[in-house]
């Protein structure tokens, strides 16, 4: 039989793939973060209204390897980070794989601030020149990066103000649609202060509670990264999930357990700063890749 | 009834009385936001185009259509001629209806077409067709990286991108639903 020609087509694509992953340890093992492992199949994930896990034998596929690596946070850990796969039930799109490949790093006292400098320096890490193509699209790296309020994004890009669109129930779709592809084109942005009702495990802003300390990195009109300051408050957390979990329930949605291991251990942790990124698109960005599909060497449709 | 997890390239809805089918799909979604399902649509009787977004809890009316297996025939000033062996009826659509569509048509092939008031406007295609490749550029000898690629064109006009070691006069294999290579045909 011939060999499979798409499948061949792809290896400069997995190639390099390969050494960004390479890069990606470099970077972290160079700045003494700890690497770690943590289960991926778990009782119980954070429960999030837009979020579905995969089941597995009455346990879950994890959604992100979050709640494991803030326990070796609370346990004493000041550094840490992972690369493993994530499931999402149901997301398949030119850049979404139900399977996919997540980054997440946390830091021990510090914030979110401290996470755009590590996003902005991975970045330079991995490309030492400086600057991307992506689609047509030049992009200039050099530090800083935009900061940009959710607030100012709205003004700037929406059709809608961002209050009306909260109360609306449009805000996932005025960012999706009319936010996300004018962010990130020149240089990369940071969307930050996002409102304090979309921040599940996000810590209030001390300056302004009406926000929360989180962010999100866009590139191009990719979002890439999800960052918070992390809640640490096990009270105002279990709130938090109590009224997650209701509004799936009030949704149809299938319930989930509730990470009391995760919640116990959370009053021990200390402040910190955590952030999910998604390597796969990371990959198709570096590789001027116009879907997911390109840069891994299997899409589910082909198994 | 379809939900929005139904939702991919080539479903055919009925919206507002017509049949439409999905041109382009792209499932999107804010890392921790509300799923969007991205569709261009076609309107299947009147050709024309337009994006819609819907949003997860939307249903969506599947198209009443009619459905016959037919043997494609041959082509002619009218357009692309089918017949249904059973009672030697034919239809015949054109160019423009068929889209790609046309490209991949090989005489006497068992395609189905569908049907709206009588009136053919679309047809499914076998997955795979096999076609003889007219112009390709020679093979570079040495070359025999197996994901290299160069642009070649088959019996019925259409260009695609090929294996380098394919050459001029193979019969070679392709996917229907992406227009894309797969394999060679031993003969």
């Amino acid at each position: 039989m011939e060999p499979n020609w798409a499948l061949a087509r792809k290896r400069p694509a997995l190639e390099k793939r390969a050494r960004i992953l390479q890069g990606i340890r470099a970077f972290f093992v160079a700045r003494e973060f700890l690497e770690v492992e943590t289960p991926q199949r778990i009782p119980a994930n954070a429960p999030e209204f837009h979020i579905d896990a995969v089941g597995s034998e009455g346990w879950f596929l994890h959604t992100s390897p979050e709640l494991c690596m803030k326990r070796l946070l609370a346990a004493g850990y000041p550094r840490l980070f992972q690369l493993c796969r994530c499931w999402r039930q149901g997301e398949r799109g030119s850049r979404h794989l139900p399977e996919f490949t997540m980054l997440e790093w946390y830091r021990a006292e510090a914030d979110y601030r401290a996470l755009m400098d590590d996003c902005e320096a991975l970045l330079q890490a991995l490309l030492p020149q400086g600057r991307l193509t992506w689609q047509g699209q030049a992009i200039d790296l050099a530090p800083p990066w935009e900061r940009l309020s959710v607030r100012e994004a709205f003004a700037r890009y929406a059709s809608i103000g961002l209050d009306e669109a909260l109360g609306g129930g449009r805000f996932d779709e005025i960012i999706a649609l009319e936010v996300e592809p004018h962010l990130g084109l020149q240089t990369p942005t940071f969307l930050i202060d996002y409102p304090v009702q979309l921040a599940a495990l996000a810590r209030a802003k001390p300056a302004d509670p009406r926000v929360a300390e989180r962010f999100e990195l866009y590139i191009a009109g990719l979002e890439l990264a999800n960052a918070f300051s992390e809640l640490t408050d096990p009270v105002e957390q279990r709130q938090r999930f109590a009224r997650d979990e209701a509004e799936r329930r009030a949704a149809g949605k299938p319930p989930y357990p509730s990470p009391e291991k995760f919640l116990d251990e959370l009053a021990a942790m200390p402040p910190a700063a955590g952030i999910a990124l998604g390597v796969d698109r990371l990959v198709q960005l570096l590789c001027d890749a116009a879907t997911i599909d390109q840069v891994v060497a299997f899409t589910p449709e082909e198994l | 009834m379809y939900s929005c997890a139904d939702l991919k390239k080539g479903l055919k809805l009925m919206i507002d009385g017509e049949p439409h089918v999905i041109v382009q799909f792209d499932f999107t979604k804010p890392g921790k936001g509300q799923a969007l399902y991205k569709c261009k649509l076609r309107n299947m009787i009147t050709g024309s185009l337009f994006d819609r977004t819907y949003r997860s809890g939307e249903s969506f009316e599947p198209a009443s259509l009619e459905e016959r297996e037919m043997q494609y025939l041959y082509q002619d000033e009218t357009g692309y001629v089918f017949m249904d062996n059973r009672n030697f009826e034919q239809v015949t659509m054109s160019a423009d209806t068929l889209g790609d569509d046309k490209y991949f048509l090989v005489d006497n092939m068992e395609v189905k077409i569908l049907l709206f008031n009588g009136q053919g406007i679309g047809i499914t295609l076998p997955n795979f067709v096999n076609l003889r490749v007219t112009q390709a550029d020679p093979w570079v000898k040495g070359d025999t990286a197996a994901g290299n690629n160069k642009p070649a064109t088959v019996e019925t006009g259409y260009s695609l991108q090929v294996p380098s070691f394919v050459e001029q006069d193979t019969l070679i294999q392709i996917d229907t639903r992406t227009g894309e290579y797969v394999t060679r045909v031993k003969e």
